[in-house]
């Protein structure tokens, strides 16, 4: 029982710990690390339940009758080179609000954005 | 008993990824949690899988992420409140999980429902069908091969977005005085310089045996385009940018991305020319067999086309982003020396 269910557990675990560190962490090259480790999770997940007890490597050769489910396989092999290009993606968002606002911690990009918005309803104001 | 070990050093990288200011020591860290997580996929005989976290999550993700960090400096600031909330959110998440794991099938029991649909044609009949011994190339690269088409296709937008954000353009007295900074940078690094320049051909050789093997064995074109595009960001690494810029033309690689994509594409239109449904392989050629082969040859060279000049694209951005703001701050610092 304990064992049988160990693998799903533990993806548990990393999926919240990956989910703990979007929410938690201010910091945005953090929060992308947060969330490859949610991807992996999921990965874990579906490579887990494509195993069969006794099975192999599902390449056919003579000699072998069980072999582990193939399917997961292809769709978690597109996710890893999709979700590389899509991290790139982020990553390259990052550049861009580092070069415009100097930072990259959530609060002081909040903290500039608002200041930025106060001045502009006090200018409104006075014109 | 192996992926016990495995699954809990997961957890303990995990762990330490979230306690780690330094973001070098996280990025290092989700290095090796990349390689633990594809050691992991080889116990559980996805071979294939195995190779391509191997290739990415070890290789060219921290490479990518070493680059951005040293644009945006390595130091994590400290929030200042209390995450309870969050820690509240997330306990109270993982616990409905783990309650809805309990109707889960145990782990590598045959009889679970997800063996029972689809997997039993695949391992029976696609020898017969598609006359290749790796299963997961068969379904990766015919049975599904509309799937991986919109895979593709997101991995090419993906490398547009990239080129969107950060291209920069450029002007030939920059490259000079890049070049001249890139020099003396890398004339201490003679050693790695020549065991890389001999490495780097082998690394090529093997990603083209990866692609033309993965009929046969683990492989295929996705894990053949990032070997392939790790060894042209290894040069980029160790001989400068511009080096590298001058030996690959950046317009030449974003052409034959598109042209993987354009590929990929021409073989289902090609297939509905002559009949049959799109990315049906069985018509391309007289005998059934033959024509999937030569479908699965054409697609894998598409997808890895695609990769590889992707990945190359990504990392030539990034780096050249990097170069341009250094050439920034140098003038800067010139001006401000001047007044």
């Amino acid at each position: 029982m304990l064992i049988g269910l160990f693998n799903d557990w533990i993806v548990v675990v990393l999926m919240m710990i990956g989910l703990y560190i979007v929410i938690a962490h201010g910091n945005l090259i953090k929060k992308l690390i947060g969330l490859t480790i949610f991807q992996t999770s999921v990965f874990i997940f579906y490579i887990s339940m494509a195993k069969i007890d006794g099975g192999t490597a599902p390449i056919l050769a003579d000699g072998i009758t069980q072999y582990s489910n193939p399917l997961p396989h292809v769709l978690i092999l597109t996710a890893i080179v999709v979700g590389i290009a899509t991290t790139a993606l982020g990553l390259s968002l990052v550049v861009r609000i580092k070069e415009s606002y100097n930072s990259i911690e959530e609060e002081e990009i909040q903290q500039q954005d608002n200041d930025e918005q106060l001045s502009t309803n006090k200018a409104e104001e006075n014109a | 008993m192996i992926d016990i070990v495995l699954l809990s050093l997961l957890v303990v990288i995990a762990i330490a990824i979230i306690r780690m200011k330094d973001l070098f020591a996280v990025v290092m860290l989700t290095g090796i949690y990349g390689l633990l997580s594809a050691s992991f996929f080889v116990a559980m005989d996805a071979v294939d899988v195995a190779f391509t976290e191997a290739a990415v999550g070890a290789g060219i993700s921290t490479l990518l992420m070493l680059v951005v960090i040293t644009m945006t400096g390595r130091k994590e600031k400290s929030t200042r409140h209390k995450p309870l909330s969050a820690l509240f959110v997330v306990m109270l998440t993982g616990g409905l999980l783990i309650y809805g794991t309990l109707d889960m099938p145990y782990f590598g029991s045959a009889d679970a429902p997800i063996h029972k649909h689809t997997s039993p044609r695949y391992i029976n009949d696609s020898m017969e069908e598609i006359g290749i011994p790796n299963i997961v190339t068969s379904v990766l690269a015919s049975y599904r091969a509309f799937d991986t088409f919109g895979e593709v296709v997101v991995i090419f937008t993906a490398g547009i977005g990239v080129l969107t954000l950060l291209c920069v353009a450029r002007s030939q007295k920059n490259d000079e005085e890049i070049d001249s900074i890139n020099d003396s940078m890398h004339q201490q690094h003679l050693v790695i310089r020549i065991v890389a320049k001999m490495l780097i051909p082998f690394i090529f050789l093997f990603a083209l045996y990866v692609q033309f093997h993965g009929d046969f064995g683990p492989g295929g074109g996705f894990q053949a385009g990032v070997i392939f595009a790790s060894a042209i960001i290894l040069y980029a690494m160790l001989f400068g940018l511009s080096t590298a810029r001058k030996v690959i033309n950046q317009t030449f690689v974003q052409v034959i991305a598109a042209l993987g994509v354009l590929l990929y594409g021409s073989v289902g239109i090609v297939s509905l020319m002559n009949g049959g449904n799109f990315l049906d392989y069985n018509v391309l050629s007289s005998n059934p067999i033959a024509g999937q082969h030569l479908g699965i040859l054409l697609i894998e060279w598409g997808v890895g086309c695609t990769v590889a000049s992707v990945m190359v694209v990504i990392f030539f951005n990034f780096a050249g982003r990097r170069a341009f703001q250094q050439h920034k701050k140098q003038a800067q610092d010139k001006e401000s020396s001047a007044c």
